[in-house]
C-alpha cells in the first residue's frame, strides 16, 4: 500500500534526521581527530627575573605531519630549538621544522625543545601554561593543536643524568659527537 | 787439614758498596723526591676523565652574589663541583646543577665536604640579583659567581672550557662546555665530567677523592 511505503520513507527521514540531530561521536569523519597526540607536556619553572625557559613533551602525530613553530601568551616568542654538540660546546639553535613521522612518538626532552624567549612573568609551580602547536599536516595544510602544559620545578632534570643509577639514552651528544 | 780462615778479599769492596748505598739514600730522603711521590694522589679509577697527571692550574678571581670577592684558594679543605653556565640556558644548565645537587645528596655525611659552585658566562642578563634566587632553587648550598668579561675569560681559560656568546635572531644565546670539573679538597684539578655521566657515577668519583685524600 502507498501508506505504508510513505510512512516507511518518512520513518527513515526522521531517523536519519534524529541521528543527525543526535550528534554521536562515533559518526565523527577520522580526519576531524587532532593531528597530534601530545603526551607528558611540562613547562620549567622560573625564577623572578629569568627571561628564558623550556618546555617539554612527546608527540605522535597520525600522519607525516611537521611542527613549524608554538606560540604560547606567557612569552614573547617561542621557539623551537635543537641541541647539539660543536667542538666541545654545547649549542642551541632555533629550527624552521621537526618532522613528525607518521605514528612515531618525537620526543622533545633534550635533543629538542621548546624554548620560551621573553617570558612575561615568573613561571611558578601550580600554573598550567596554554601554548598552541603550529604544525603542517601530510598535505602541508596548516593545523595547531592547543594544549596547556603544568609547570614543574625548576630543579627538574630533563635528562636521565641526573636519576640515580640511570644509564643516559645513547644520542645525547654531550661528549662531543657530531650531533645529526 | 783446615785451612785458617782467610779474610775476605772483597770485604773493603762491599763495605764501600754499602757506605755508597747508605749515602745515596740519605741524598735522596733529603732531595725531597720521596716526599713528592707521597704527596702525589694515589692512582684512582674513575668513571670521569682522570686530569690529575695534566697538572692544571685552576683558579679563579670572581664575585659573588652579595659582591664579595671569591678566590679558589678560599675552598681549601673541601672539594669544589664547578660547571659554567647561564640562567637562559633552558635545559643542560638546570639539568647539570640538577645533577649536582643529586649528587650531593647520595654522599649523605659527606656532602659537607663537596662545595658546588656555578659561574656564569652570560654576566650581563646573569645579574646577582637573579643569580642569588636561580642556585639556591638547586641546593641551598651552591654558590654562583659572576665576574668582568675578562675574569670570565680568565676561569674558562683556567679550567680549559670554552664559551661563546652569540646573537642569533633577535636573542642572546651561549654556546658553553658543558663538561664539569672537580677539584680537590688541596685544590688541584682532578676530574673532568661529561654533560651525560649520571649522578650517581659523579657520586663515586667524589667518593674516590674524598677517600684517596
Amino acid at each position: 500500500m502507498r501508506t505504508r511505503r510513505q510512512l516507511a520513507a518518512l520513518a527513515a527521514a526522521l531517523a536519519c534526521g534524529l541521528g543527525q540531530a543526535g550528534g554521536a561521536p562515533a559518526a565523527q569523519p577520522p580526519e576531524r581527530a587532532p593531528l597530534v597526540t601530545v603526551e607528558d607536556p611540562w613547562v620549567r619553572g622560573t625564577v623572578e627575573g629569568q627571561t628564558g625557559s623550556g618546555a617539554y613533551m612527546r608527540l605522535t602525530s597520525r600522519e607525516d605531519a611537521q611542527l613549524v613553530g608554538a606560540s604560547s601568551p606567557v612569552a614573547e616568542r617561542v621557539e623551537i630549538h635543537e641541541m647539539h654538540t660543536v667542538k666541545d660546546m654545547m649549542t642551541m639553535r632555533r629550527i624552521e621544522r621537526l618532522a613528525l613521522p607518521a605514528h612515531t612518538p618525537v620526543a622533545l626532552d633534550h635533543d629538542y625543545h621548546v624554548m620560551f624567549i621573553g617570558l612575561k612573568h615568573q613561571l611558578v609551580v601550580g600554573e598550567s601554561v596554554p601554548m598552541t602547536l603550529h604544525l603542517l599536516d601530510a598535505r602541508g595544510r596548516p593545523e595547531s593543536v592547543q594544549l596547556r602544559a603544568p609547570v614543574r620545578p625548576l630543579a627538574t632534570p630533563v635528562h636521565p643524568a641526573v636519576l640515580p643509577g640511570t644509564a643516559p639514552a645513547a644520542g645525547h651528544g654531550a661528549t662531543g659527537t657530531p650531533h645529526g | 787439614m783446615d785451612e785458617a780462615p782467610r779474610p775476605r778479599a772483597d770485604l773493603p769492596w762491599r763495605l764501600a758498596l754499602l757506605v755508597a748505598l747508605i749515602a745515596l739514600a740519605c741524598a735522596v730522603v733529603l732531595s725531597g723526591l720521596p716526599a713528592r711521590l707521597l704527596a702525589r694522589p694515589a692512582a684512582v679509577a674513575f668513571h670521569g676523565r682522570d686530569i690529575t697527571a695534566e697538572n692544571w692550574n685552576p683558579a679563579f678571581a670572581l664575585a659573588d652574589v652579595e659582591g664579595k670577592p671569591r678566590s679558589l684558594e678560599q675552598f681549601r679543605g673541601r672539594i669544589v663541583l664547578l660547571a659554567f653556565g647561564y640562567t637562559h640556558c633552558p635545559d643542560v644548565c638546570p639539568t647539570t646543577l640538577a645533577k649536582f645537587a643529586q649528587a650531593r645528596r647520595l654522599l649523605g655525611a659527606d656532602a659537607d665536604r663537596v662545595q658546588g659552585v656555578f659561574v656564569t658566562i652570560d654576566p650581563e642578563r646573569d645579574t646577582a640579583e637573579l643569580l642569588r634566587a636561580y642556585v639556591p632553587a638547586f641546593d641551598p648550598t651552591f654558590i654562583a659567581l659572576r665576574g668582568t668579561e675578562e675574569q670570565t675569560d680568565a676561569v674558562t681559560k683556567a679550567f680549559r672550557a670554552n664559551y661563546q656568546i652569540i646573537q642569533y635572531k633577535g636573542d642572546t644565546l651561549v654556546d658553553h662546555t658543558a663538561s664539569t670539573y672537580i677539584v680537590d679538597a688541596q685544590g688541584r684539578a682532578r676530574v673532568v665530567t661529561p654533560y651525560d655521566q649520571t649522578a650517581a657515577e659523579l657520586a663515586d668519583d667524589l667518593r674516590a677523592i674524598l677517600k684517596s685524600g
